[in-house]
């Protein structure tokens, strides 16, 4: 367990470093003048574009100001963005709603993704599940921000049932329907993940060795068909709290949630790199732990690897 | 137990007729087969894959697949009709009146919880114990199916269990709630001979103690003679003979079981004819070979001298590092200092268990696996340190031919390309004379000329194995590496596989190094015997001397561990 | 040894044998000669056609290459002339689907948006299997340092989320056009394919007519392209198709966030983004061209999932 856990850490390292990497040389080291890009279509203005030469090093050679970077971003001091706050303020503000965003969506996704597939894994080849089958190719195939308009308009504008955008501070009821549709897709995945799983379970061979014991159906399938799919539906929810929080950019910015993918969103309209870049790198660091938090639940969730 | 309830039948199947639809279409896996077994009394299914043996088994227990179902016919058990019975039913007989151990130890067990866990589930299902007593009875259990330490055992995962020791704890299971009657379906086909012994042997006495009735479901003759007193033979889903063991293996009445009684590797007290004349076959070979190899090869500059050992392998040591096992990897030793040599035109068969290194062994000779250390050497040349250019020259002297028939051919290659892809790698003649050498090769595995467009899909494991032979047999090599080439085949076509393998030898002049953990096919093809265990060389001898007095413990066990080796036969 | 006493045969159980014209016996192991022979690929592709999922989304997908390829078989007008006195009007002769904000032809735009979609998902499809399935299959069939090298390399890649890298990426790029698009998609998008791919191959490599192919003499490389990679291959081309369904969304995605394809170009995305002003007071001039997109992006998902039931056997749904 111990050595899983430390190979586990060892691998991200250099995964870390490289992503890191791989978003500062994308953003510093494409040809042209990485200041005058990271004001976008706005013009450049002398005094900012002095402030981020100097904020960013760009006198220095380009790996030494990689490496300054990521000692700020290890000490979570991002510098300003173009208005003058500390990008930090701007992500401690936004992160929580985003946390409580993609919390409802993990929790709309789990609980109709586990249960809809289950259902369906269990009535295999029948109509209940080839309905289901489909429906959730309908949901992955409509783009998030499709369905983020329908609903809008259907439940905020036309049946007035919740209001079309959030605004500030946001409680949970406001975050339902921008749940929803964050997690639709995820939604989707999680139904056809179990299904599959559920489906595959029913003919294992350690399933039937459990009905011959005499056990009753129901405890068949709960105790041994769903407690065993649930290892990759589980392992698949984890990594998709960390994707989910890099997914909201389109959510936020159509139901005006103040959250991080907002604050990515309308920092790319302003043109603001800078708080872009910080806030990607952030982002990336939260998947990162998401799937280091994934590899030791797997382990918690699989015996064979526990003790590996 | 009283005697008249002793006469009376626990188990009647009668007529069962079951049909599986696939596709659409009614198959019919059982066609009115008949059964009876009394109390306390062991009767055994016989039969290859395809004949049924298990679906009538499933149906007794109510666990056929979601698209079988019994269309005719009376499943009574204590009387009583339980072929339509209902699930609720069902739920109340398993476990509690009727009994299963699986086939597969590996896969029978719910990896995600523990040993014990798994027993106590048995014993709460059927009401027998709950909590801290459900947990001392499962360790109880346990113990009594044979697993030392079974406190401790129980708080185990099946992970940590071999698979001796699993099929232990299904039996335990099967037991748990001491059913009436056990089915036993293949229970010890996927383990070693020597853990098969004791784990049947236990399982004899656990049942005889108890008063238990079995139902041995098993493809293997030998060993269901041994175990039951009574045999049903079933053969495309229907009952062909059946009786008591010693009449059926003694004088069998029905064209199907005499063919199988003959067939079974366990019970042939004779090597195959061709075999006991080879000793002359082979030296005639051996020269012919030789000429053929010095012609083949002229001008190239491996050496062509004749030798008697064709092989010859010294101290030869493989170590693995196995991975994940920790930042400094443990060292397996799999080959360890093994020595044996191979004379021409003979077969000499490599046997062992397994993880005793013996298909190890072959990808050495093979030149597929660098040695750790010592050397093979191949017609006097060393091979472990040979160019890449007399590694080719090498290849096509010494092929392989696999245990898997569905693994050994490549799906997307037709039979032609497949037989023909030796020939062109060595650029071996034009495209013409090419399609008459696979044609030539098809002829000789007993393949019709028709199965040459076709796909490795559409044959049979049979078939395919063929088709393997033929492949190896292109080049003309002068050797062939056999790494459990039958294990995998019905006993019937493995006696083919056997008797083409044995012709082709006199025919060809091959040398065969047969690598299987079958000691009743080696006494069929093999001249020497190398007996492994654990990486190590236990004994080294003909097959004769081997058999008729084997000098070591473990050899003597191996023999002892084949199923039904020492019933007399009426053919 | 056969240490049970022998009873008196008990009723029931007397010595049966089955009349032999009831059970006659086959020659053992025999060839069917009448069957057609069937290769694998002819094998799937008849699981394939039987499929109504197949038929459907294959159909969908054709009219959309001809309508990418040829829009003005389907329209005459110009998606790009704008006449603001019909801004937002409704359906008229000549325009089935009435007009946008810019007073431009919803029906025109719709037809000649199919080709942005088209092309830039063809593109980084292509791009990924390349780049990824080369990847993937050295990876998986050297093993070693050089998967452990190229494992890590795809992971980086694979912890940016593609949309995120899509954005930066698009932002520091000078030009915007098809061909960036697709390659910005393809940069985070390869590690997919490379994961499947090495999966796949590894797969393959453990089966015993590799290990034969080795040793009949036939080098590293050659068993690799002859016997590794045709057969692993069937995954692959599940998930690409997948994936040309899910790059056309994420190009929509980039376009709607004003910075995937410049406004010049047609795209169901930058229209979609348009028409979001428009949404409550005119919510088809948004409806048309989320149509348009969602049914393309699905037929992909459905050809897809129609594919894996015939090439990939692990992933098979039923």
């Amino acid at each position: 367990m111990a050595w899983y856990v430390g190979r586990r850490l060892l691998q991200m390292v250099p995964v870390f470093f490289g992503a890191t990497l791989l978003i500062y040389a994308l953003v510093f080291l494409l040809p042209g003048d990485p200041v005058a890009a990271l004001f976008g279509d706005r013009g450049v203005n002398e005094a900012t574009a002095a402030r981020l030469r100097e904020q960013y090093n760009l006198d220095e050679p380009f790996l030494v100001q990689y490496l300054l970077f990521i000692k700020g971003a290890l000490s979570l001091d991002f510098g300003q963005s173009f208005t003058g706050r500390p990008v930090i303020d701007l992500i401690a503000d936004a992160f929580p709603v985003t946390v409580k965003l993609a919390l409802v969506a993990l929790a709309v996704e789990a609980v109709f993704g586990i249960v809809f597939g289950f259902l369906a894994g269990l009535r295999r080849g029948g109509w209940f599940d080839s309905t289901v089958l489909v429906l959730s190719l309908v949901v992955i195939g409509i783009p998030v921000f499709v369905l983020g308009f329908v609903a809008q308009f259907l439940f905020g504008v036309k049946w007035g049932v919740v209001n079309p955008t959030v605004g500030s501070d946001p409680g949970l009821t406001d975050l339902l329907l921008p749940g929803v549709v964050l997690g639709a897709l995820s939604f989707a995945y999680v139904l056809r993940l179990t299904r599959n799983s559920v489906a595959e379970g029913l003919s294992a061979d350690h399933v039937r060795t459990a009905t011959a014991k005499g056990l009753s159906r129901p405890r068949v399938m709960t105790v041994h068909v769903l407690r065993n799919s649930l290892i990759p539906v589980v392992t698949f929810l984890g990594t998709d709290l960390g994707a989910l929080m890099g997914g909201a950019i389109v959510t936020e910015g159509i139901f005006n949630v103040p959250g991080v993918g907002n604050l990515v969103y309308q920092s790319v309209i302003r043109g603001e790199g800078p708080t872009v870049v910080s806030v990607v790198t952030i982002l990336v660091m939260v998947y990162l732990l998401a799937n280091l938090a994934v590899d030791l639940l797997y382990a918690v969730l699989d015996p064979r690897i526990r003790y590996a | 137990m009283p005697a008249s309830d002793a006469d009376q039948p626990l188990l009647q199947v009668r007529g069962l007729h079951v049909d599986f639809t696939s596709g659409g279409r009614a198959v019919h896996a059982v066609r009115g087969a008949d059964l009876t077994v009394y109390p306390g009394q062991t009767v055994a299914i016989v039969g290859e894959s395809g004949s049924g043996k298990s679906t009538t088994a499933q149906a007794v227990i109510g666990l056929l697949p979601g698209n079988g179902r019994v269309v005719g016919g009376q499943v009574l058990f204590d009387g009583r009709d339980i072929a339509h019975a209902s699930r609720r039913e069902f739920v109340e007989l398993r476990g509690k009146h009727i009994g299963l151990v699986p086939q597969d130890p590996m896969s029978n067990l719910n990896p995600v919880w523990t040993i014990g866990f798994q027993v106590r589930e048995a014993l709460a299902a059927n009401g027998l114990a709950k909590g801290r007593a459900a947990k001392q009875r499962a360790a109880q259990l346990l113990a009594e199916a044979g697993l030392p330490d079974a406190d401790r055992r129980a708080k185990q995962y099946p992970h940590e269990f071999s698979g001796g020791m699993r099929q232990r704890a299904l039996i335990a299971i099967g037991l748990a709630s001491r059913p009436r009657l056990l089915i036993a379906d293949e229970p010890t086909s996927a383990l070693d001979v020597t853990v098969q012994r004791q784990i049947l042997d236990h399982l004899d006495g656990l049942t005889r103690e108890l008063g238990t009735a079995v139902l041995l479901i098993t493809h293997d003759l030998g060993l269901a003679a041994e175990r039951a007193e009574h045999l049903v033979v079933m053969y495309k889903g229907q009952v062909v003979e059946s009786g008591p063991a010693l009449q059926i293996l003694q004088d069998p009445q029905h064209p199907y079981t005499q063919r199988l009684v003959r067939a079974a590797p366990s019970l042939a007290s004779q090597r195959l004819r061709s075999s006991s004349q080879r000793e002359q076959v082979a030296a005639a070979a051996a020269e012919h070979a030789g000429l053929a190899h010095a012609a083949a090869v002229a001008g190239s500059d491996v050496g062509v001298e004749q030798t008697a050992n064709v092989i010859e392998v010294e101290d030869l040591t493989k170590v693995f590092t196995i991975r994940g096992s920790g930042p400094r990897g443990e060292k397996l030793r799999a080959v360890d200092g093994v020595s044996f040599a191979v004379r021409r035109g003979t077969t000499t068969a490599v046997v062992g268990e397994s993880g005793s290194g013996k298909s190890t062994v072959a990808q050495m000779v093979l030149n597929l696996l660098p040695a750790t250390s010592g050397t093979v050497r191949f017609d006097g040349v060393d091979i472990t340190t040979l160019d890449a250019r007399r590694r080719f020259d090498f290849r096509r002297r010494v092929q392989p031919i696999f245990q898997n028939p569905y693994g050994s051919l490549d799906p997307s290659f037709s039979i032609y390309r497949t037989i023909e892809e030796p020939l062109r790698v060595h650029g071996i003649g034009d495209a013409k004379s090419r399609e008459a050498r696979v044609r030539d090769l098809l002829d000789k595995v007993a393949l019709p000329a028709g199965t040459i467009r076709r796909y490795p899909n559409e044959l049979s494991g049979g078939q395919r194995q063929r088709v393997a032979i033929a492949r190896a047999l292109a080049l003309n090599p002068e050797v062939v590496v056999c790494d459990e080439a039958v294990s995998a085949l019905d006993v019937l076509v493995q006696g083919q596989i056997l008797t083409l393998l044995n012709d082709l030898q006199a025919e060809l002049g091959l040398t065969y190094l047969f690598i299987t953990h079958d000691l009743a096919v080696v006494r069929q093809i093999a001249d020497d015997v190398v007996v492994m265990q654990k990486g190590r060389l236990v004994e080294a001898a003909t097959t004769d001397e081997v058999f008729r007095s084997p000098r070591q413990e473990y050899t003597r066990a191996l023999l002892e561990a084949i199923p039904g080796g020492n019933i007399e036969l009426g053919v | 040894m056969p240490d049970r006493p022998t009873a008196a045969v008990r009723p029931g159980q007397e010595h049966h044998v089955a009349p032999l014209e009831e059970t006659p016996l086959a020659a053992v192991d025999a060839v069917d000669e009448q069957a057609p022979p069937t290769s694998l690929w002819a094998d799937a592709w008849r699981r394939l056609r039987r499929r109504p999922l197949f038929l459907v989304s294959s159909l969908i997908i054709l009219l959309l290459l001809v309508v990418s390829l040829f829009p003005s078989l389907f329209t005459s007008v110009d998606p790009r002339f704008a006449d603001l006195t019909r801004s937002l009007q409704g359906p008229a002769e000549g325009h089935p689907l009435g007009f946008t904000q810019q007073g431009t032809d919803v029906y025109s735009r719709l037809v000649h948006g199919a080709r942005a979609s088209v092309s830039v998902g063809v593109i980084a499809t292509a791009l990924v299997v390349v780049i990824g399935g080369v990847v993937g299959a050295l990876a998986g069939f050297f093993g070693g340092w050089l998967d452990a090298v190229l494992s890590r390399f795809a992971d980086i890649f694979f912890a940016v989320p593609l949309l995120l890298g899509g954005i930066i990426l698009m932002q520091m790029l000078d030009t915007r056009n098809s061909f960036t698009v697709a390659l910005t998609l393809a940069v985070f998008g390869w590690p997919q394919v490379a994961r499947i791919m090495r999966g796949s191959v590894l797969q393959v490599r453990s089966n015993e007519y590799v290990t034969a192919a080795t040793s009949l003499g036939l080098g590293k490389l050659k068993v690799l392209l002859r016997h590794v990679v045709p057969n692993a291959l069937g995954p692959v081309i599940v998930v690409a198709t997948i994936s040309l369904g899910t790059f056309i969304a994420a190009e929509a995605t980039l376009s709607f966030l004003n910075i995937g394809l410049p406004p010049s170009t047609v795209s169901w995305g930058g229209d979609i983004s348009r028409a979001q002003t428009t949404l409550r007071t005119d919510p088809w001039v948004l409806l048309w061209p989320s149509i348009g997109l969602s049914v393309t992006v699905l037929s992909f998902l459905m050809l897809g999932d129609a594919l894996r039931d015939a090439l990939d056997p692990k992933g098979r749904t039923r």
